[in-house]
């Protein structure tokens, strides 16, 4: 399905504010006014040119940051947290392991026992190579993991 | 003669624009800019780096049918083409002075690890990191 290429540069300017600021609030009505549309037109739009919504898409970039921060970092969890846009420890470490299979503290372990050696590559592009693939609702996936099924099957009606 | 890559081409959705900004904003230098009917190839310079160009393309003919010129401008004006790297000297004052002209930063000025960058976008949404490196 083909997009303006107008829209498309508009809507790149919502997902470049969320990058730049994944620990602030973005509800549509915000985003949808960085790219000129109505917030109805937003989500349908983004979606579309992106593959996630949205919020979906903050989700992924503030597990991205945390992620970071548990490797790079000796801040305390709670601290972490916070810094990447949670308001309260529970939502985070709930959302953390239901995105990457595992809590931010035995992530934490995990990488401190195998450190990385990520000097080839501008950090600023690193990240982006630690995104999270999340292209099915955080809901979903819990279901999904429940019944012992398929993760990456997008099932989601927009 | 010596050997190398001499021009890496972006595609643009509007060449005039694109001079506009990598010339009157980014400071480059234009080194060939031809005309042959709807045809133009255009390549810039850095002026540090005579050695190199890089091409400043419109998707569509002749080169591309119409579905995929199309497909084409989506895809970059998503961001969805690999990221650039400019080096500079001082990233801070590059984007003191670049924002002052302009030019659309999608990420400030930051320090890690010795380094400094940041990160802009041409107005078809090329990516840019602008770094610089520790000396």
């Amino acid at each position: 399905m083909s997009q303006d290429p107008e829209l498309l540069r508009r809507l790149l300017r919502a997902k470049d504010r969320m990058d730049a600021a994944s620990h602030e609030e973005w509800p549509v009505h915000r985003l949808s006014r960085v790219s000129g549309v109505s917030a109805a037109h937003f989500a349908r739009s983004f979606k579309e040119a992106f593959g996630v919504p949205p919020h979906r898409y903050l989700l992924t970039r503030r597990i991205e940051r945390a992620t970071a921060l548990l490797r790079d970092t000796e801040l305390a969890i709670t601290e972490i947290a916070f810094q990447t846009g949670w308001g309260s420890l529970g939502t985070f470490g709930r959302t953390f392991r239901d995105i990457t299979g595992e809590s931010p503290g035995e992530l934490r372990a995990r990488e401190k026992a195998a450190p990385r050696e990520p000097e080839r590559v501008p950090v600023c592009i690193l990240s982006a190579a630690d995104r999270p693939d999340l292209t099915i609702a955080v809901s979903e996936k819990r279901r999904q993991d429940a019944d012992g099924t398929n993760w990456s099957e997008e099932t989601e009606v927009p | 003669m010596s050997q190398g890559v001499q021009m890496v081409g972006l595609y643009v959705r509007n060449q005039d624009e694109a001079v506009e900004f990598y010339v009157e904003k980014l400071g480059f230098r234009i080194h060939t800019d031809v005309k042959n009917g709807d045809f133009r190839w255009l390549t810039v310079q850095h002026p540090d780096q005579p050695s190199f160009q890089l091409g400043l393309f419109t998707p569509g003919p002749p080169v591309h049918d119409a579905g995929t010129a199309q497909t084409l401008r989506e895809i970059v004006a998503k961001g969805a083409m690999p990221s650039l790297v400019l080096e500079v000297d001082d990233c801070r004052a590059a984007h003191d002075r670049m924002l002052a002209r302009g030019v659309e930063f999608t990420q400030e000025p930051t320090e890690r690890y010795g380094t400094v960058d940041a990160g802009f976008r041409d107005p078809s949404g090329n990516g840019w990191k602008m770094i610089q490196t520790r000396r």
